[in-house]
């Protein structure tokens, strides 16, 4: 019997119950840029600002149009803003490669990357209001899980999710 | 665990399984279609379902449930039914599975004595998750896209903020997560019909509630650590350690599970997710140190999970995890599996297997062999395929995936460089000892301040 490596990879992917979906989030360093994701269709995320602790920058670029924001979380638009992306924007893309690697993230926003891997360079939109607010709620909601209480009994479901293992 | 066991456990190969799991995957691939569209092959596959279980209690419920089904009409109880007949038929498989195990091994397993099903529950966030659930099994995968998994967002909150919910919240938490991936599910190729359908039909069940869980026990003794077992996704990370325990008073040792966990983000992973469990400082120190603990009235529920609590361990003696394997995990006994965890993926049972040769991803020991689980050596320890490679002594995990058996290292004694070594899963739970990981992290910076130092700033405003 001849065995199709194709047909087989299928197999074990249709009838795995621990096959994996999500792929893990590289690490990197968070104190720039504590929050970024691939969702609601965009990529989006929170910049820290370099002199008051107390601001943040809420920083998007939508897949497929490419248009892009940036304001504070008091929905004050970006200084640094203008026709090209800002200092906040260069950051959150940046480190969405680091987290993401670059063709998740330009596959996502069905972007053009050169052969620098500069992915902003393919970018053609133009700025446009972005959903500031909601993307911060997003970011508080995310931080949230950090303040859950512990957990006080075993959870047998996550024998489904095992640790990731390490990229060595 | 030795040569001829596995063989005998390889040659024991339950009967009925393939057809049990095959009886299932009829319902995955109609869950993978959704129910609203049940074309005439799917609607042929679970009346076949039901016609397996003609004979049994569940027999009149699920022909009536697909029967409606396939008329249009899909209610909480109908899905109730066909996750239950789902859960059913992977018990057995799961029930064949360590029988077999415990019969080459030798291993003692005590009665299951607890409730066997709890009282359904009606209110609350559970009804949001039930008709979540619902809407997912009429659209089936292939239906799904950003809309419908976002509809579980405010579910989620509500589910967490009830820790009596945690279980459900996690587990639901993580599919919304991979189904948010995965969206539009239709322009997948293939999909990963067997998980998604195994947390589906969990989720259900857990969904039509439950009384408080079932009655502990209070117990005292001596825990000796076999090692440590983790898990992870986005939002959640669980740590599971095996042991062995000698009753104060002498009875016979038992083998025992403790799990201990935290809520998270995706951007903490590896190493980091131990420093979310600093709130267990004992337990970490006995993994990380690899000592014994003295346990006081520490309540152990019915299916061998003990409640771990800080306030009632103290940290002992080194004690050896091989050496516990060696002389005590042959006469332990194993604890009965609750019924809602008989599935092949709960199988997780702690041996020892020493005289082998590997190449990282398969073991042989006289003429048997046994593949690694390629899943789990994760990067929070220090466990490698490499290390697995050079190694001739594992205590480990055997764990079932379909119709093969597959080892999780937990220890290793290898070989490197002509030296010994010795490298466990909990070696970092105080941090990081390999020095080029370690310089790595520290590149990194410490993610878990950082993002308490922001929701400290930005959350209590
Ligand atoms: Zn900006």
């Amino acid at each position: 019997m001849v065995v199709n490596e194709a047909d087989t990879e299928r197999a074990a992917w249709e009838r795995g119950s621990t096959v994996r979906v999500v792929e893990p989030v590289r690490p990197r360093k968070l104190a720039k840029v504590p929050f970024v994701e691939l969702a609601e269709g965009r990529l989006q995320g929170v910049v820290s600002s370099g002199s008051d602790p107390a601001r943040v920058y809420v920083a998007s670029i939508a897949a497929r149009t490419h248009g892009f924001g940036c304001s504070t979380n008091n929905n004050r638009p970006c200084g640094g803003l203008g026709a090209r992306p800002c200092k906040h924007l260069r950051a959150l893309a940046d480190e969405a490669v680091l987290q993401y690697g670059v063709d998740r993230v330009a596959r996502y926003l069905h972007a053009e990357v050169g052969a620098e891997g500069d992915l902003l360079a393919g970018l053609a939109g133009g700025r446009e209001a972005a959903p500031a607010a909601a993307v911060f709620s997003r970011f508080l909601r995310h931080l949230a899980y950090l303040e859950l209480p512990d957990q006080r009994a075993p959870i047998p479901e996550l024998h489904w999710f095992p640790a990731p293992e390490a990229v060595r | 665990m030795l040569g001829v066991q596995l063989t005998e456990l390889r040659a024991a190969e339950p009967a009925g399984a393939a057809a049990a799991l095959d009886l299932a995957a009829g319902l995955d691939d109609a869950l993978g279609d959704g129910l609203a569209r049940l074309g005439a092959e799917r609607l042929a596959a679970l009346t076949d379902l039901a016609g397996a279980f003609a004979a049994t209690p569940l027999g009149p419920a699920l022909a009536e449930a697909v029967e409606k089904i396939a008329a249009g009409s899909v209610t909480d109880e109908h899905l109730a039914t066909l996750a239950g007949a789902r859960t059913a038929l992977f018990g057995a498989v799961h029930d064949a599975g360590l029988a077999a195990l415990d019969t080459a091994l030798g291993r003692a397993r005590a009665e299951w004595a607890g409730p066997a099903t709890a009282e359904p529950a009606a209110a609350g966030p559970l009804a949001g998750c039930r008709s979540w659930l619902r809407e997912l099994a009429i659209a089936g995968w292939r239906g799904v896209g950003r809309d419908l998994v976002s509809a579980v967002d405010q579910t989620v909150e509500a589910l967490l903020a009830d820790p009596a919910h945690r279980r459900l919240a996690v587990l639901v938490d993580g599919l919304a997560a991979e189904l948010r991936a995965a969206s539009p599910v239709a322009a997948l190729e293939s999909l990963p019909a067997r998980r998604w359908a195994d947390l589906w039909s969990r989720a259900l069940l857990l969904a039509q509630g439950g009384g408080p869980p079932a009655d502990a026990e209070p117990v005292s003794g001596r825990l000796l650590i076999l090692g440590a077992d983790a898990h992870e996704h986005g939002t959640a990370v669980q740590v599971q350690v095996h042991a062995v325990l000698e009753p104060a008073g002498g009875a016979p040792p038992r083998l025992v599970r403790t799990a201990v966990g935290a809520g998270k983000v995706d951007t903490i992973t590896g190493p980091a997710v131990w420093r979310l469990l600093q709130h267990h400082p004992k337990l970490l120190t006995a993994l990380a140190e690899r000592r014994a603990l003295e346990i006081t009235e520490l309540p152990l529920l019915p299916g061998g999970d003990l409640l771990w609590d800080e306030e009632r361990a103290t940290a002992a003696e080194p004690v050896d995890p091989f050496a516990t394997a060696r002389v005590l995990l042959p006469r332990a006994v194993a604890a009965p599996v609750p019924p809602l965890d008989r599935h092949p993926v709960l199988i997780a049972e702690p041996v020892l297997i020493e005289g082998y040769r590997s190449d990282g991803t398969t073991l042989e020991l006289d003429g048997a062999t046994l593949e690694i689980d390629p899943r789990r050596l994760p990067a929070c320890g220090p466990l490698t395929p490499q290390l697995v490679r050079s190694s001739t002594a594992c205590v480990g995990l055997l764990r079932r995936e379909g119709d093969r058996w597959l080892l999780q290292p937990l220890a290793l004694q290898a070989t490197v460089k002509r030296k010994p070594v010795e490298a466990h899963s909990g070696d970092w739970a105080l941090g990081v000892t390999d020095p080029k990981i370690a310089k790595a992290e520290a590149r990194a910076g410490d993610p878990v301040t950082v993002l308490r130092e922001r929701a400290g700033r930005l959350l209590r405003k």
